[in-house]
This record gives structure tokens, sequence and C-alpha cells, in this order.
């Protein structure tokens, strides 16, 4: 006998559910989404591209030719490369400042934008991961830190913690940015037991990737500069001014360009974050210098470089008191009255800290290092323009991939996009 | 609809063009690589059968490369060694005959005049390097100066192993500290931890007028460094793991430098710390140098 449904020729049941089949249709619209959007998208696009093949050609050369094309000597080892690496970790553990109110004290307006957030955390470890490839002498040997198949020095060395811990991180907002936007698309409500852990290690996460960042300079007895205890507080509390000053003018963009509706709690809460943050690092900086500067010796030599020169060589100097005057330019703005009610003046203060940590916490911090040397030669580093324009290369590759993130991130999160076989479970968490 | 097609087509063309041109030093370099040198394994697993192919290969990319017959061997340490330095304070004069002999007995770049010894002249009554200065250009020993050479104190609690993430440097039984040349990814997390700036980084391939190679070459130590790796002192390996002096002693004038087996309790080196004022650089660093310094009575 034939089935009742043909006789009567009643539209066919729905076909039964194919998570694969339907997982790769998601995968497949994410794609086309990716790159899809107006003139303005493309114009952008374009010249982010344009800048990070300027700066994948410049490391081909320094691939060739050895990395004399750098600034770099045996004297100062570590320059821009590093420098931008530190600083990019500090951004990726900045993301926290979303997910730690939005999951551990149930701010559901930062809820709303918390994809934001790792989406921004997967975006600087790839900056992260990129100036760590352009810092190698030999990068064709990267599988050598590969655990199982190279040697890993593990745990002695706190350059494979870092590995661990930076592509753990990766992996985990992956999976957690990654799963709530395909249970947004399909119209599910997300099963907490799915992503709920995973948030809660990567709060943990997020500050351990900047501690062990921290230790792999502070673990120095050679390097008086970074051997402070201190090293590590300060880098969280200027990863949580750089990460919400990014987040917050990020929001602004999102806002202006559209599609996704949300209030202002969550920039006045990252304002108030910062409110703290900028003068718990002003008042630690304080406490280096001091310590630096009254008792002298050998940790006073290299502050006493970066800040006033020393034996006739001032490269830094501007560089640091840039830092100092924006860094107390920003906590200025911020406990303005205006920063609360305007928000020229809240992004004023946002590009003064995200700029005044970027100087500080980059150069200011790599190079006084190795400046004096472990024998106390006073030799000097500029980034050539090879350096240069391998990092605004590495930059503008982090950002097209958070453009494309969030280009996809926020049509399926705004319910803009989504599986249209099955419908919706019921309003998504 | 037709004029968008064609932008497209015009934008896929251009920005593929783009693409290959940035990349193409890239592939330039990716191309000149050797599979067998990037998929080489430790230097510790290699089997004898394995490491003797690599001594041979790398005689033969000397030849190719410099035009010189050299011979690259493996030197393993002895039982019953560990090797010890000790440099007398009050003899050396400054002359930098050391350095020198290291630039060329280890096959140094010309260009960059590389050596693993540092020079430095210190002001009579300071301890301070601060004080000190390695760019001195006058005759020695100066008045009022004394002199500290300093090169790798093959520390037995080295800051340099510990950090490296890939095992790529390590400590053998006699004591030295070794690099795998061709296990170094050039990270230089090495060179940021050693308080002595005991190591070297190859900025460029190395540069040496085929007359000037020393032809008697060391696996792990004075063979011609590759670019893009670390490299330092390995107290000559080549020739003391052999009954030789290194080169830095037999080339001092003064009879400053004392090498020996510090297990020997008749070695001239066991004498000088016994007898001898001695100090160790950077103490407090805990790095517990094999390296001394010590001053006539």
């Amino acid at each position: 006998m034939a089935a009742p449904a043909e006789i009567v020729g009643l539209p066919e049941p729905p076909p039964p559910p194919q998570p694969v089949l339907t997982y790769l249709r998601f995968l497949r619209r994410a794609i086309v989404l990716a790159f899809s959007g107006t003139w303005r998208f493309y114009a952008w696009m374009t010249v982010l591209t344009a800048i990070a093949l300027v700066g994948l050609n410049a490391w081909g050369h320094q691939l060739l030719h050895g990395m004399q094309v750098t600034g770099m000597s045996d004297h100062v080892s570590w320059g821009l490369y590093i420098a931008n690496f530190t600083f990019a970790v500090g951004l990726a553990a900045g993301a926290a400042m979303m997910v730690i109110p939005a999951y551990l004290y149930k701010d559901h307006d930062m809820h709303d934008v918390v994809i934001i957030g790792e989406l921004l955390a997967i975006a600087a470890i790839v900056v992260c991961l990129g100036f760590i490839v352009a810092d190698m002498g030999r990068p064709e040997r990267m599988w050598h830190v590969v655990p199982g198949i190279g040697r890993f020095h593990w745990p002695v060395s706190m350059l494979t913690w870092d590995v661990l811990v930076l592509n753990g991180y990766l992996l985990l907002n992956l999976h957690i940015a990654g799963y709530l936007m395909y249970m947004r698309y399909l119209g599910k409500v997300p099963r907490r037991r799915w992503y709920l852990p995973f948030v809660f290690v990567s709060v943990f996460w997020a500050i351990s990737i900047h501690t062990v960042t921290a230790f792999l300079y502070q673990g120095l007895g050679g390097r008086p500069f970074w051997n402070s205890a201190l090293l590590a507080p300060r880098f969280l509390a200027t990863a949580f001014i750089s990460g919400p000053a990014f987040v917050i003018v990020l929001l602004e963009v999102v806002r202006w360009r559209g599609g996704l509706k949300f209030s202002d709690g969550p920039t006045q809460l990252l304002a108030r974050i910062m409110r703290i943050t900028v003068l718990l690092n002003l008042f630690m900086l304080g406490s280096e210098l001091f310590t630096a500067l009254y008792s002298g010796g050998a940790h006073g030599s290299a502050v006493r470089y970066l800040f006033f020169g020393s034996h006739g060589k001032h490269a830094l100097v501007p560089y640091i008191w840039t830092a100092v005057g924006l860094n107390i330019a920003s906590a200025i703005l911020l406990h303005l009255p205006r920063s609360r009610t305007h928000k020229r003046w809240l992004l004023a203060a946002c590009s003064c800290a995200f700029l005044g940590v970027y100087l500080e916490k980059g150069m200011g911090l790599i190079i006084p290092g190795f400046v004096p040397s472990t024998l106390h030669e006073v030799v000097e580093y500029t980034p050539t323009i090879t350096e240069w324009k391998i990092t605004a290369g590495i930059w503008a590759l982090g950002l097209l991939v958070l453009t494309v993130a969030l280009n996809v991130g926020l049509a399926v999160w705004s319910g803009r996009v989504r599986d249209s076989t099955r419908p919706p479970e019921r309003a998504a968490a | 609809m037709k004029r968008r097609v064609a932008l497209k087509v015009v934008g896929a063309t251009l920005g593929a063009g783009a693409v290959a041109y940035a990349g193409a030093p890239v592939a330039e370099w990716a191309a000149g690589l050797s599979l067998d040198d990037t998929l080489r394994q430790h230097y510790k697993v290699l089997t004898e059968d394995e490491l003797a192919q690599i001594l041979r290969r790398h005689e033969d990319e000397t030849k190719k490369l410099h035009g010189v017959d050299v011979h690259i061997e493996d030197i393993p340490a002895q039982d019953g060694v560990s090797f010890g330095y000790a440099l007398n304070l009050s003899a050396c004069i400054g002359c930098r005959k050391c350095a020198e002999a290291c630039h060329q007995e280890n096959n140094h770049d010309r260009r960059t005049n590389n050596s693993y010894i540092r020079v430095l002249e210190m002001e009579q009554g300071s301890f301070d390097m601060e004080r000190g200065n390695v760019d001195y250009d006058h005759a020695v020993p100066a008045p009022g100066k004394y002199y500290m050479p300093v090169q790798c104190h093959q520390c037995d609690d080295a800051p340099c192993v510990k950090v490296c993430p890939v095992e790529a440097t390590w400590k053998e039984k006699d004591g030295i500290v070794v690099v795998d040349y061709n296990w170094c990814i050039g990270c230089r997390y090495c060179e940021a931890a050693c308080p002595y700036h005991a190591r070297r980084f190859n900025w460029q391939p190395p540069e040496i007028p085929a007359e000037e190679i020393n032809p008697q070459q060391g696996y792990l130590s004075n063979r011609i460094r590759p670019q893009g790796v670390v490299e330092k002192c390995t107290f000559c390996l080549h020739r003391t793991r052999r009954g030789l002096l290194p080169a830095c002693l037999e080339a001092c004038p003064t009879g400053a430098r004392v090498f020996g087996n510090l297990l020997d309790p008749k070695s001239e080196i066991r004498w000088v710390l016994e007898h001898k004022r001695v100090y160790v650089l950077k103490e407090e660093l805990g790095t517990r140098p094999r390296f001394f310094y010590f001053f006539d009575e």
C-alpha cells in the first residue's frame, strides 16, 4: 500500500534534521556573509588587504635576507615585534572585561554585546601569533614547539606556557563565539553546559595569558628593568585599560553602522572600569619610578635611560613622556563629568588611554629591558621601515579578521540571518 | 548587472595579481628551503648513521657555498671531565688578543667582527660595569684601569637553557652549554635571558673569505652557522675535548687564562680555585658559573 500522503496529495512532511548538512550550510552562509557589504565595507577591506600585503612583502624580504633588515642587534635583541605582541596580548585579555560582567554578574545589557568582546579576543590573538612568527629567525621550524612532535620544553620554559595559554585562549573563544552564534542561527536556546563552563574557564584564561606573558619577562634575573613583581599586576591593569578603551570605540562604530540594537549600559560600565584601572596604572607607575630612582643602582639605570636618557642617548624619552602625558590626560578626561554625558569626551579619553598604553607597554617596556645591556653598554634601537611595514601588516590582518568576524557575527547575532528551514525554538537567551 | 560582474572580475584579477606580487619573496624563501633540513630531528635523537650523513652533507654544502674543504666532526663529551675556566684580572692587560683568536677560530662573521668575548675596560677601584667601557681605542693597559674579558660562563643553572622553548640549547655532561643550530627556531629568548651578554644571533648569513675559514670544525661548535639562529662560546669544544686548550687561552700574551678539568685534583684550575681569591660575576643571580675571575695576592 502506498502512503496516504501520496494519495491525497498533501505537502511532504519536513525532512529529518541532518546536523552535519545544516552546519555546513551555516558555514557556507557565513563565508558568503563575511564578504558581502556596502561599498564602504569593500573600501575598508581593500585598504586593510593592501596594508597586509605590504607587510607580507616586507616579511618575505626579512626571510630572504635575514633579520639584518631590522634595527635589532645582539644588544637589543627584541624590538617592535615583541613590543606589539605584548600590547596585543593585553588587548585580548581586556575582552574579559565584557565577559565577566555578562556572565558572572549577569549584566543583561552586556550580554547583548558580549559576542563583540569574544570576537575581539580572537582577532587580538591572531595579531599576537603574527608578531611571534614575524620575530622568529626560523619560522619554518615552528613545528618544534608543537607538543608531541617537537621538543616542548614544558614546564620549565615560560615561552611554552605562553604557547599553551595563547592557543588555548584562541580555541576557547572560537568555541564560545562559534557555538553561541550557531545556536542563534538555528534559533535554539544555547545549552548552558556547552558554553558556560568554557566561559568561566576563559575568564581565568584571560588573566592567565597576560600573567604568563608578564612572567616571560619578569622571570629574567639578568634584566633588572623587568625583574619586578609589579610587572604582572601592571600588565593586567593596562590590559583592562586598552581592552575596554578599544571596545568602547568599537561599540560606537557598531552603533553607527547599525544592525544591532543595544543600550548604552555596556559603554558606561566599561568606562567605569577604566576610571579605576587608569588610576591604578598611574599609581603603580609612580611606585616603580620611586623605587628605581630613589634607591638608584642597576634597576635605576634602565628607568633613567627611559625617562631622561643616559650617556647622551635619548631615543625613548619622547615616547615615554608622550605615553605618560596621554595616560594622565585619559585619567583626567575620564573623571570629568562630561565623559558620562558626552560621547565625544569619552571617545577622546579612550583614544588617549589606548595610545598611552600602546606606547608605554610596547616600546616603553621592551626596549629598556635591553638598554643598558647586561654588560651595561648603552646601544640604542630604532625600528627600520621593514619592521614598521610588517607591524602595520599584522595589525591590518587583525582588523581584517575582526571586520569579517563582526560582519558575520552581528548579522547572526541580531537575528537577521538564521536557519529558515526550522521555526525558532523560542526567544534566544 | 553586467557592469557588476565585470567589476568583480577586474577586482578579482587585480587582487590576485597583488597577492602574487606581494607574496613573491615569501614564495622564493619557501622554495629555497631544504625539506631534509626543515624536517631534521633534534641532535639528541639522531642515530649515528643519520648524524654521519648530516656531517657529510654540511661538508658538501660548505664546499659548494664557500669553496673550501672542511672537516666537520661530532666530538662527544668525555667521562670524568668537567671543564672550568679562570681569568687572572691582575694579569689581563686588555689587548683583546683573546677576542681576535675567538673570531678566527670559531669562523665568525667578518663584517660584524663578531667574537664570543667582550673585554671591558674598568675603572680602578670599582666593580661597577656601568663605569666600564668596551669601545676603548688607545694603548693598553691605560693608567687607572683594569680589564675584564667576559664570555659565556657555562652556568650550571643556566637561564638560557631554562628559557629555550624547544630544548635547542642544553648543558653537556662536561659542563659546556651547546646549541643545535639546526633545531633553534631563532626566538632569541635565550639572548634576553643571559646575564652575561654571551649569546649572539645570526642576523645575516656569516661571510668569511675562503682562505680564512678554519677547516677543523665541530658540529656543536665552530662550524659555519646558518642564518637566523643563536650561537655562543663552547669553550672551543672541538679543541678542548681532544686535550687542546681554548683558542683564547693560547692567544693570551700574559698567561691570564687558566683552563682545565675541575675533576682532576692536580689540574692548574683546581690549584687556582683553591689558592687564589676567586669570584664569579653576578653571583647574586644564582647562575653558578664555571668561569671564575681571580687576583694575584
